[in-house]
């Protein structure tokens, strides 16, 4: 059960040159930490003072500390992605799962102006603990409706979470009547744009979530099994896991991360805009755990990878935006380079690279 | 010793393998391997799990590329980088599990990738009416439109046969086609590579069965430890010598494998297991079975006859319409294997691949998860008892792995299976179920198995034995129940049957040694 080296751990020594290099190539996690530091780095040399961190108001700003900050909620959604993936499974109800979950919270707390001794202030419609937990709770529920579909009913996955990609954005849209709702409570700000020890709070927020879920792998059988059932079902099945049901734990798992990306947005744009929010985050946290070296087949998993394909994809997003990019060619850029990446892991490309030297 | 043999029809051979050596991480797969293949011969490579058989046929169509070496075809140098390259080049191959795509028709599935075509569009009354025509050939009369998956595995892997003969193939490969086949099946495939042999194929045969190498070869390779022990003309190698040089020790083998393991004087205890009118429509016929601590019982029959189903349902694998289970006295509701499992019952499945072994997992992982499954999830067994367990059954085992950490996918078919063994003897339980546990594997390793088995056996544990290999039945069982057409058809104890009469019960022919039970 490997958590953070997906298929090398137990890999024996492969060949005679044991360098640093070959290390760094053939280990799992190389190509994703690669990418990465070769995005740091034209970043570092395009960007001014890319790397320059400063405290202000006793908090950290700067460019990494921003990209880390904004990466948060697609880390989360990339952690749930994972495990859903690695059963050989996918959720494309991701995004609207996020719109649900910041819509409730948002329209439970909403905040009407109150004069407190003639200062105004804003109180929540429902103590804010409520509103979080019936937003977390709309996204369990999503989480258990995808299940059922995928592990009581056998639907394949991609058909199943498409039934909730629609019906989720719409019931969202169906609350708000369409409109943004904007929240004027000031403490629910804290999840998305709070800062805590002079750090973002949400960096805190996905640290949890890694750490129980890396622990959780570790420490229980979690890991064995959903790779288990990744790689071969019906074996599973016979050597005794319950594989049905440890199909709809990964779906509410991956629907929980997803509501807690929503807080999360919700949060840091104030508002709920059941129309906008997480639309196509369900691909970038595909396309995070695709990076990180997950193959969609199922299987072995990194949770780690799928971290670091995070920051990968917003990384990317940022130096173009700081380039002065616009935005349209931002989406083309981003599939080069993504491009890129997935073929520097495919066995194929590299086979033909070969025997081209060859 | 190498015998040279003169081959006066073809003086040249059609394809020649030269110095072939191939390395994998910790592992030399061949080293300095040659073969040659006339037209019109049927050769047999021979040889234990883990000679080096499939790295060959591997490297011969493109699945690998060798490190040194070369493959001449009509004296031509070729270098075949996919299987797609080896077929265009002639060289078909028909593996020993079956490469088709289930869901798709019989006749798409022989002509796949290369539909007739009719104005540019697939012609599929022409593809079925070649289908059946090729079919033909082989004497089988199915429905080409129906689904492959409709048929049994002995019926696939003829479709998978006469799908190489289309590709109108020089040199046909036969890895291991007759595991999965009956007596019957066998036959008619043996006929069909005569007649290919006489239009001047030629054929490389693999397989485990001497009856079935000195029925049809007319040279045979033998190799061992991944190096080419010689060639030989088919009628100059006897049995013994055969044997001899696969497993390159001294004589007895042969006659080791005959020997009965069991003296014959077990003694048992209560019924562990008992099954009342246990049954399911179009599996298995209502049934009562019963085995008794410490007893092997084999199930002999053939292929579909109600062997495996009736394993599945005292697993819990199928669910079952009728009848009851009683384990050790109590009653018992199997939904699924867990049950069974949670009731001490082991279950290795006929199905290697599919089934049983989690091919990117490692040995380790894989030995250990049924006991894991059964301590449950929140109870992780410590990293250092799986290693200990995971070592001592790779020990007692003689499981030939590189580490316990490398994948079971990498191992070769017999050390796979005995690492699904280990899987059920982790979880000691009190029945265990194999089915086919010596199928597709060479002599020793059976043997090792076997002589296991039976001694679990003494030591209190019921088996439930399901082998298609007569003689290993016989030879093994304290009991033996003969299914037929989905229920059971006879009981006998030990000694009372011999190969003939259980061949006539299986047949169904005459109503020999009494229809007890």
């Amino acid at each position: 059960m490997s958590i953070s080296t997906p298929a090398g751990a137990a890999r024996p020594a492969t060949t005679s040159d044991g360098s640093v290099l070959h290390t760094i190539l053939t280990h799992p996690l190389g190509r994703p930490v690669g990418a990465l530091v070769l995005l740091l780095l034209v970043a570092f040399f395009t960007i001014p003072g890319f790397f320059h961190l400063e405290v202000r108001d006793g908090h950290l700003y700067g460019s990494v500390i921003d990209i880390i900050n904004r990466a948060a909620p697609l880390m989360l959604a990339a952690l749930g992605m994972t495990l859903v993936i690695a059963t050989r499974g996918i959720d494309i109800s991701v995004g609207a799962v996020v719109a649900l979950s910041g819509t409730v919270a948002a329209m439970l707390i909403g905040g009407t102006m109150v004069m407190d001794n003639g200062v105004p202030t804003y109180v929540s419609n429902m103590p804010m603990g409520w509103a979080l937990a019936a937003a977390l709770g709309a996204a369990l529920l999503c989480g258990a409706w995808n299940g059922v579909l995928v592990a009581g009913l056998g639907l394949q996955p991609i058909v199943a979470t498409l039934i909730l990609m629609v019906a989720g954005r719409g019931l969202a849209q169906l609350l708000t009547d369409g409109q943004i709702v904007t929240v004027y409570y000031k403490p629910f700000f804290f999840i998305g744009s709070g800062y805590l020890f002079g750090l973002p709070f949400s960096l805190f927020l996905v640290a949890a979530v890694f750490f129980i879920t890396a622990l959780l792998m570790k420490k229980t059988a979690l890991g064995l099994f959903i790779q288990a059932v990744g790689i071969n079902p019906v074996a599973a099945r016979l050597a005794g896991i319950r594989t049905a049901t440890l199909i709809f734990f990964v779906y509410v798992f991956c629907a929980a991360c997803a509501g807690l990306s929503g807080l999360m947005i919700s949060s840091n744009i104030k508002s709920a805009d059941a129309n906008n929010a997480g639309l196509m985050l369900e691909l970038d946290a595909i396309l995070a755990v695709t990076l990180g070296g997950t193959s969609l087949a199922g299987g072995k998993f990194s949770l780690v990878g799928s971290m670091i394909g995070a920051l990968i994809i917003q990384t990317l997003t940022y130096t173009i935006y700081s380039l002065g990019v616009p935005p349209e060619v931002n989406m083309v850029v981003k599939s080069v380079v993504v491009f890129l990446v997935c073929m520097s892991q495919s066995s194929e490309f590299k086979q033909l690279l070969q025997r081209r030297k060859a | 010793m190498n015998t040279q043999v003169n081959h006066d029809a073809a003086p040249v051979p059609l394809l020649e393998l030269r110095g072939i050596s191939k390395s994998f991480p910790g592992v030399k797969a061949l080293s300095n391997v040659a073969l040659r293949l006339y037209p019109g011969e049927v050769h047999t490579l021979m040889g234990q799990n883990g000679a080096g058989k499939s790295t060959l046929i591997k490297v011969l169509t493109g699945v690998y590329t060798p490190d040194s070496g070369e493959i001449m075809l009509d004296g031509k140098p070729i270098a075949p980088a996919s299987t797609s390259d080896a077929q265009a080049l002639g060289i078909s191959t028909v593996y020993q599990e079956v490469n088709l795509c289930p869901n798709l028709s019989v006749a798409e599935n022989i002509f796949i990738g290369r539909y007739p075509r009719r104005f540019g569009a697939i012609d599929w009354r022409s593809m079925q009416q070649q289908a059946r025509a090729l079919l033909q050939q082989l004497q089988i009369d199915i429905d080409v439109t129906a689904q492959l998956s409709a048929y049994p595995l002995a019926i696939q892997q003829m479709v998978a046969i006469s799908r190489a003969l289309n590709i109108s193939a020089r040199v046909l490969i036969l890895d291991e086609p007759t595991s999965s086949l009956d007596e019957a099946e066998v036959n008619l495939l043996f006929s069909v590579l005569r007649r290919l042999r006489e239009q001047g194929m030629a054929i490389l045969f693999v397989t485990h069965f001497l009856d079935q190498t000195y029925a049809i070869s007319d040279r045979i390779t033998v190799m061992r430890n991944g190096e080419r022990e010689g060639e030989y003309p088919c009628s100059e190698l006897s049995r013994l010598a055969l044997v001899n040089k696969m497993i390159g020790v001294a004589a007895d083998t042969q006659a080791l494998a005959d020997e009965p393991l069991h003296d014959g004087a077990a003694v048992f205890g209560a019924n562990v297991v008992e099954a009342q009118g246990l049954g399911r429509k179009g599996a298995l016929a209502p049934m009562d079975f019963h085995i008794r601590q410490g007893e092997l019982l084999g199930l002999a029959g053939l292929l579909g006859s109600g062997r495996t189903e009736l394993a599945r349902l005292l697993f819990g694998a199928d669910k079952a319409d009728t009848g009851s289970i009683r384990i050790k006295g109590k009653a018992k509701n199997f939904a699924v294997p867990r049950d069974a499992i949670a009731a001490d019952i082991g279950f290795c499945s006929e199905d290697r691949k599919h089934e049983g072994a989690i091919l990117s997992l490692s040995v380790r992982e894989n030995i250990i998860l049924a006991l894991q499954a059964r301590t449950g999830l929140l109870r992780a067994i410590p990293f250092k008892r799986q290693q200990a367990l995971a070592d001592e059954y790779v020990k007692a085992l003689g499981i030939k792995t590189a580490s316990i950490e490398t994948p079971i996918g990498s191992l070769s078919g017999g050390n796979q299976q005995k690492a699904l063994l280990a899987r059920w003897l982790v979880t000691n339980p009190t029945m265990l179920i194999l089915d086919e546990p010596t199928r597709g594997i060479d002599v020793r390793a059976k043997q090792e198995i076997m002589s296991y088995v039976t001694k679990l056996c003494r030591k209190g544990m019921a088996i439930l034995f399901i082998s298609s290999e007569l003689p290993e039945v016989l030879r093994c069982s304290d009991r033996i129940v003969v299914m037929r057409d989905r229920k059971a058809c006879g009981e006998y104890a030990r000694g009372e049957l011999d190969d003939t009469t259980v061949l006539q019960v299986i047949a169904g022919d005459a109503h020999v040694a009494g229809e007890a039970a």
